[in-house]
């Protein structure tokens, strides 16, 4: 009994402690820009925020898209109402049914108003009856074209912000290979466009941290090339030797480009300007093993990337020019499972990768601070995770529906939806930073 | 045997003994060969002459021919030893001693024929990461060509290149398609036309 009391004393103990290290962590989040509603989010409490119906031609359009892109962000609660059935306004009055919202669950109330060059957003605070905050949002002319939705959806970002204290995730785009060419789908699904044109061979494409350039790697008869390519303008041949040019990945500064560089002897990681012609300079010592998938530290510090050095593939952290390499993922020895394809998430907490379980590749993360892994995924082969800009939801390449596609999958909730329907299927997905509307 | 075929048989028996005994005051005394018999004229020497001609024509035809079917088999054969593909366990490199086998049957071709050169393509089977794939295609592509070398061969004559995953031969999820999958490909590049079997 007393053994007992002291644990429960223990527990409440260490639960106090872990509410003081995670109190600072919440206190910045709240400290963000704009009028807030009042609500602090916590995991698994999404507040419900209903959006009124929207005047116009358009009107359908644009809240469907805002309703999806709250709904796509795991941290809304969108509520649905029948519209014919639910007065929305008090009688003879243009405010809200305050009142009959709140008993409805509704903590933020939308009202979209479509004006002469865009829509004009006023947010509700249903619990205080009041309207918190209004703003105009120019959109672009040509309704539903990428650029307009792209700005619908950075609106939705902001009204996320206000309503939640982070920002949405809707305003950025997914890179993919299907059928060897490299294609962009926004974060919703819609507007899938091919990138490069066919024979393109191409594999592992990955964005500039500006989101201005893209990187990629093509297959040709007699050796693989980075190809680096402005969004929207020309393409450059990184200059490599010749051999296994691959997994390129932009740093941080926007300037260093790293990629795995194979030959004879190996597979060795080198760093180079990726607008220069410097020589590239190698920064990993496999001694004839194969070092490949870098991925950056938000901070550009450090560096995460596959290695077989150890007689398979694992994850292992270094700095950024290849020393104090350390082994990140566990194996037990004789294991012949392996884990590769790091991704280091934006927040700089977790590093997503790949892990064989069973024969079949599965979605995990482990936490950086006190390397405790999670599992994702289980149905089907789950690989190739990308983070997005919010540091809570991959991408990642799954076959779970039959053929190879992108799937997107919120590692709070662990819920999943599909990204893609290629017909060519498709894999090598990498999530964008936050796009600014043109 | 029917009645019939027996019948058949005795007229045949019959007949050749006819001929034979019609033959018989034909020959002669004089050596045979192809010394023309004086009882022949001209006309019955060329005639034999142009036989004989066609007979030793037909033999050297038969034996040119016979030697060039040889000579298509044993290039043929070089091509199929030359091209054999040499296979690699689950995620590794290591040449196994079947692989070594294969690649010490290649040898002789490339010591008899020293215009040739090969594209060594390393590939993997499905499983893993495609990424990391290519980089163990390029692992076994470099250990063929190593192994080439350490027997003699000069390394210069080699190139390798890695499809990884990307390339399989069997496009199935088994055991059996992986195994066929796990493999190092062998390209001519150059010397195909000047080939030949190695003696």
């Amino acid at each position: 009994m007393s053994l007992l009391r002291r644990c429960a004393l223990a527990c409440v103990v260490s639960l106090a402690a872990v509410a003081a290290v995670v109190a600072p962590a919440r206190a910045q989040d709240t400290t963000v820009a704009g009028v807030r509603i009042g609500l602090v989010y916590a995991p698994g409490t999404r507040p419900g925020v209903l959006v009124l119906p929207v005047d116009g031609t358009a009107g359908d359009s644009i809240r469907a898209i805002l309703e999806r892109d709250f709904t796509y962000g795991d941290r809304i609660n969108v509520i649905t109402l029948e519209p014919s059935a639910i007065p929305q306004f008090g009688s003879g009055s243009a405010r809200p049914n305050y009142p009959l919202f709140t008993r409805l669950g509704v903590a933020a109330i939308l009202q979209v108003t479509p004006t002469s060059f865009g829509i004009q957003v006023t947010v509700h605070n249903a619990g205080k009856g009041v309207a918190e905050r209004t703003k105009a949002f120019p959109l672009p002319s040509g309704t539903l074209s990428a650029d307009w939705r792209l700005a619908l959806h950075a609106v939705a970002d902001e009204i996320e912000q206000w309503v939640t204290g982070v920002r949405g995730i809707a305003a950025t785009r997914i890179l993919y290979v299907s059928a060897g060419r490299v294609w962009q789908v926004d974060s919703d699904g819609a507007n899938a466009i091919a990138i490069t044109s066919s024979g393109s061979n191409a594999m592992s494409p990955v964005w500039h941290p500006k989101a201005s350039h893209i990187a990629y790697m093509t297959m040709g008869a007699t050796g693989q090339q980075v190809v680096i390519r402005e969004i929207g303008g020309a393409t450059r041949v990184l200059p490599t030797r010749s051999g296994l040019n691959m997994t390129p990945t932009f740093a941080p500064d926007g300037y260093t480009i790293v990629y795995a560089h194979g030959a004879e002897s190996g597979t060795d990681l080198y760093a180079t300007n990726a607008f220069g012609n410097e020589p590239a300079r190698r920064i990993t010592v496999g001694r004839g093993s194969d070092n490949t998938q870098p991925s950056f530290s938000p901070d550009g510090r450090r560096l995460a990337f596959t290695s077989g050095r150890s007689g398979h593939p694992e994850v292992y952290i270094s700095d950024a020019d290849g020393t104090n390499a350390e082994l990140l993922t566990p194996y037990n020895f004789g294991d012949q499972s392996y884990r590769a394809n790091p991704d280091w998430s934006p927040d700089g907490r977790l590093i997503a990768f790949e892990a064989q379980l069973a024969g079949r590749m599965q979605v995990m993360t482990i936490g950086l601070r006190d390397r405790v892994i999670k599992r994702h995924t289980s149905e089907g082969t789950n690989e190739q995770p990308s983070w997005a800009p919010d540091a809570r939801h991959l991408v990642f390449t799954s076959n779970r529906g039959g053929t190879k596609q992108l799937w997107v999958l919120d590692v709070e909730s662990n819920t999943v939806r599909q990204l893609t329907h290629a017909p060519a299927g498709a894999r090598f997905g990498a999530w964008s930073p936050l796009l600014r509307a043109r | 045997m029917t009645r019939g075929t027996r019948v058949l048989a005795l007229s045949v028996l019959a007949l050749a003994a006819v001929s034979a005994c019609r033959k018989k005051p034909e020959v002669t005394p004089t050596p045979s060969g192809p010394t023309p018999s004086p009882t022949c004229d001209q006309r019955c020497r060329d005639s034999i002459a142009l036989s004989e001609k066609r007979r030793a024509d037909s033999i050297a035809a038969a034996n040119a021919a016979r030697d060039a079917a040889e000579r298509e088999r044993a290039l043929a054969t070089t091509k199929a030893t030359l091209a054999a593909p040499v296979y690699f366990e689950y995620d590794s490199d290591e040449l196994s001693p079947d692989a070594r086998a294969t690649l010490d049957a290649k040898l002789p071709i490339f010591r008899a024929n020293p215009s040739l050169r090969i594209r060594v393509a390393g590939h993997t089977d499905e499983r893993g990461s495609d990424e990391y794939n290519l980089a163990l295609g390029q692992r076994r592509a470099a250990a063929v060509k190593r192994y080439l070398s350490d027997q003699g061969i000069d390394g210069g004559r080699f190139e390798i290149v890695s499809f990884g995953e990307e390339r399989p031969v069997v496009a199935e999820s088994n055991e059996e398609a992986w195994r066929m999958n796990r493999r190092a490909e062998f390209e001519i590049i150059a010397g195909a036309e000047s080939l030949v079997a190695p003696k």
